[in-house]
């Protein structure tokens, strides 16, 4: 790797840089792009690297929506106060990522934007329904829901010359209560097998709403609309019914984590424990 | 392939090195500041063993640029010990079989520095969570818990 280093002091900086480089690389935490490179799988004549363009920071906006900025690292995202009071399982989720050593460095905007559909945050973040903000040099921003942000494996909706500068979490509708579990066979700091978010609202002890998506399960992390549709109006006892249709939902391959047929039955399994915990 | 000039500190002394920008923490402080404390294993982010402390905080040297040292504060095993008297945290390793060949030993006390930094008093499950990325062959880790847990409550 041989490229040329751009270490904007500002966003707008960053932005400009990014217009006319449209080629350029961004570098985050670099966790991922240390990786990329050495495997050639990324080869950049040009790295803009984000870490001093001042987009870190987490604020709850007026409406109750929670903003965290691109460059905020996932233990600072993890730990914040701010977070967890809007969603502790969000937090919880930022906490199920590699080690606590990973988290000091990787960002909530290079994990979206690495868009690997073995990662953790993904999954959460479509079943709270939080967007990510994308910019480009002018001024011109734009918001996309995260499950159409991520549209392949290691593709995503952000256009060249665009950044990603912050995902916005709506506030939770009232009664919502979410969990997120990662199926971990192997190790406690591995990619999951199979992992599911699911943000649910039980209203007479039936379920009233429910989202529900999965990680480790197709080439993005997956939301599985079918399942939630048969959730919605479910008594306790039809849970397991309405879980097994994951099944067919998801798009799993055999990896290394476990083949497609075990995937599947791990998704119907984990989807329906998820559930559970919410309804008890 | 564009080079940088970045200043931090390292274990408390300014150092001003000139780097590449696609030059690597671990390297530097190997090849560049003679501090080869900081071991090499997996160059891939998992076995810990590169770990050092950026403005007090753990990161894998293996994965981390250089040039993102600018400005910052750099601790790495050399900078633990003051004037080469051990930390209670290193003479609880050697009293608790905290290590048996050693390869890992500097990334363990690195990491389990901060560990006690930010939480003085940590319970066995926030030690075993913080100290998750620092993977050792030979003790089975027992020896490692309770050394921290040693040096927590002295
Ligand atoms: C050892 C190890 C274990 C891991 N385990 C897990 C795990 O268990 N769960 C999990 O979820 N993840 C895991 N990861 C992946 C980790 O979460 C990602 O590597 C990390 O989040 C990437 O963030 P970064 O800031 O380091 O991004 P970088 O490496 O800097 O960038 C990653 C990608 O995002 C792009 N990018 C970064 N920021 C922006 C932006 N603001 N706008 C547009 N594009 C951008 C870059 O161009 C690049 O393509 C692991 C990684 C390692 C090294
Ligand atoms: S050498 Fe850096 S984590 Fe293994
Ligand atoms: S002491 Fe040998 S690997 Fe840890």
């Amino acid at each position: 790797m041989s490229y040329e280093l751009h270490r904007p002091r500002s966003l707008d900086e960053a932005l400009a840089l990014l217009e006319r480089h449209e080629d350029a690389h961004v570098m985050a935490g670099a966790t991922a792009m240390v990786l990329l490179m050495r495997q050639g799988l990324v080869r950049p004549e040009r790295v803009v690297s984000l870490r001093d363009a001042g987009m870190s920071g987490i604020r709850r906006e007026a409406d109750g929506t929670l903003w965290i900025g691109a460059t905020t690292t996932i233990r600072d995202a993890e730990t914040s106060d701010a977070v967890r009071a809007h969603c502790a399982a969000l937090a919880e989720t930022f906490g199920r990522v590699a080690t606590v050593r990973v988290r000091c460095q990787a960002t909530i905007g290079g994990n979206l934007a690495h868009a690997d559909p073995a990662q953790d945050p993904p999954p959460m973040l479509i079943a709270i329904g939080a967007e990510a903000e994308l910019a480009r040099a002018g001024g011109a921003r734009r918001r996309i829901a995260v499950e159409d942000l991520l549209v392949d494996q290691f593709a995503t909706a952000i256009d060249p010359g665009e950044l990603l500068v912050g995902v916005r979490v709506p506030p939770p509708a009232p009664g919502t209560r979410a969990t997120y579990v990662k199926f971990l066979p192997k190790t406690e700091d591995d990619y999951a097998t199979v992992s599911v978010a699911a943000a649910v609202r039980v209203a007479d002890g039936r379920i009233a709403d429910a989202r529900i998506a999965l990680g480790s399960v197709g080439a993005t992390a997956i939301r599985a609309r079918k399942t939630e549709q048969a959730l919605r109006g479910a008594a306790p006892q039809q849970i397991a019914d309405a879980a097994a249709i994951v099944r067919d939902e998801i798009d799993a391959i055999d990896d290394l984590r476990g083949s497609a047929a075990y995937k599947r039955e791990m998704a119907r399994v984990w989807t329906e424990r998820a559930v559970r915990s919410l309804m008890a | 392939m564009s080079r940088h000039t970045i200043r931090f500190e390292l274990n408390g002394a300014t150092r001003e090195v000139e780097v590449e920008a696609d030059r690597l923490l671990l390297d530097v402080l190997r090849d560049e500041t003679g501090l080869t404390g900081t071991k090499e294993g997996c160059r891939v982010g998992i076995c810990g063993t590169c770990t050092v402390l950026v403005d007090g905080r753990p990161m894998t040297s293996c994965l981390f640029p250089a040039v993102h040292a600018d400005g910052t504060a750099v601790r790495t095993i050399e900078g633990i010990a003051h004037d080469r008297e051990l930390t209670p945290l290193q003479t609880a390793f050697i009293e608790h079989g905290g290590f048996q060949c050693g390869i890992c030993t500097p990334g363990q006390i690195v990491s389990a520095t901060a560990l006690l930094e930010t939480h003085p008093r940590p319970t066995d499950e926030q030690i075993r969570e913080w100290m998750m990325g620092n993977l050792c062959r030979c003790t089975g880790y027992f020896g490692i818990v309770r050394a921290i847990q040693a040096a927590a409550s002295a």
